[in-house]
């Protein structure tokens, strides 16, 4: 039997187990993408509509390359677990949740994957 | 143990509070993030592009560079700086600060008026300047 109040059972990691785990990533992500978000803002203002050979030689450079690959990941992470909390907050069906929970799993994963791969092709393969 | 979900109070609905500028913020807020989770698909595009070709890439700026996809471009920039803009509210309030109910209200409307701002200098920059 379980012998714990109602108060004992929420605290620590609460209902969902996994604490403040979610909102502290929101937030660390956060954070970390102000400056990325800045630099990349930076960037498509020099290289929006730019020819080819212009474009692809920018984002070849090593520094702007890694840049772009820690953005990729930061967003991400960030996108995913922020849409988590939408589809939480306003899809109250069991399964359509769980559902779209993978959906947006997948999304992410599928998007973040191919953003990564043509950053660090062009940063090695030009 | 009786059924404690069941009789929780529950959180009045939207529609019952009056519409103020934290609030129409904070819906902002969500929407704008709701919409860069979809633009990103443009960064990829974009990303994606460069990374298959000179003809890839020639096709996907035209389509940018195309009345809707300048638009649309400019929508992705707002949502960007304003969600930018609003995470910064965000980080001030988690860090404990700004509470004050005439300070935040300011801020809210200041954040509307400084993405709309920096959204068109921006764009201004890469029109005009470059
Ligand atoms: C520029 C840097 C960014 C900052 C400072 C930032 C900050 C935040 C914060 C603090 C939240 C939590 C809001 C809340 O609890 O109500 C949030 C939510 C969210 N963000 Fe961001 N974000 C940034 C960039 C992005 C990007 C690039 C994307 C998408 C690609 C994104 C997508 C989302 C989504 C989908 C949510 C969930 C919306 C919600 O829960 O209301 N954010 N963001």
């Amino acid at each position: 039997m379980d012998m714990r109040t109602p108060l004992g059972k929420v605290r620590g990691l609460g209902s969902a187990k996994t604490g403040t785990d979610h909102f502290w990533k929101v937030r660390t992500t956060s954070v970390v993408l102000v400056p990325l978000m800045l630099f990349y803002i930076g960037f498509l203002v020099m290289y929006a509509g730019r020819p080819y050979a212009e474009v692809v030689d920018a984002l070849a450079n090593p520094f702007v390359a890694t840049i772009n690959a820690l953005t990729v990941i930061a967003s991400i992470v960030h996108m995913r677990l922020g849409m988590e909390e939408v589809i939480q907050d306003y899809i109250h069906s069991e399964t359509a949740k769980l559902a779209l929970l993978i959906v947006n799993a997948s999304f992410s994963l599928l998007v973040g994957g191919l953003c990564l791969i043509a950053v660090l092709k062009i940063a090695f393969a030009g | 143990m009786a059924n404690v979900t069941k009789n929780r109070p529950l959180s009045p609905h939207l529609q019952v509070y009056k519409f103020i500028p934290t609030m129409a913020m904070s819906i902002m807020h969500r929407i704008t993030g709701v919409a860069l989770y979809v633009g990103t698909i443009l960064v990829a595009a974009w990303l994606i592009a460069a990374a298959s070709g000179e003809d890839y890439f020639n096709q996907v700026n035209d389509l940018f560079g195309s009345f809707l996809g300048q638009v649309i471009l400019f929508g992705y920039t707002w949502a960007l700086i304003h969600h930018l803009v609003g995470g910064l509210r965000h980080i001030m309030w988690d860090l404990g600060y700004g509470f004050e109910k005439e300070f935040s209200t300011m801020l809210a409307k200041a954040n509307l008026v400084a993405s709309i701002a920096l959204t068109v200098l921006v764009w201004a920059v890469v029109l005009l300047v470059r």
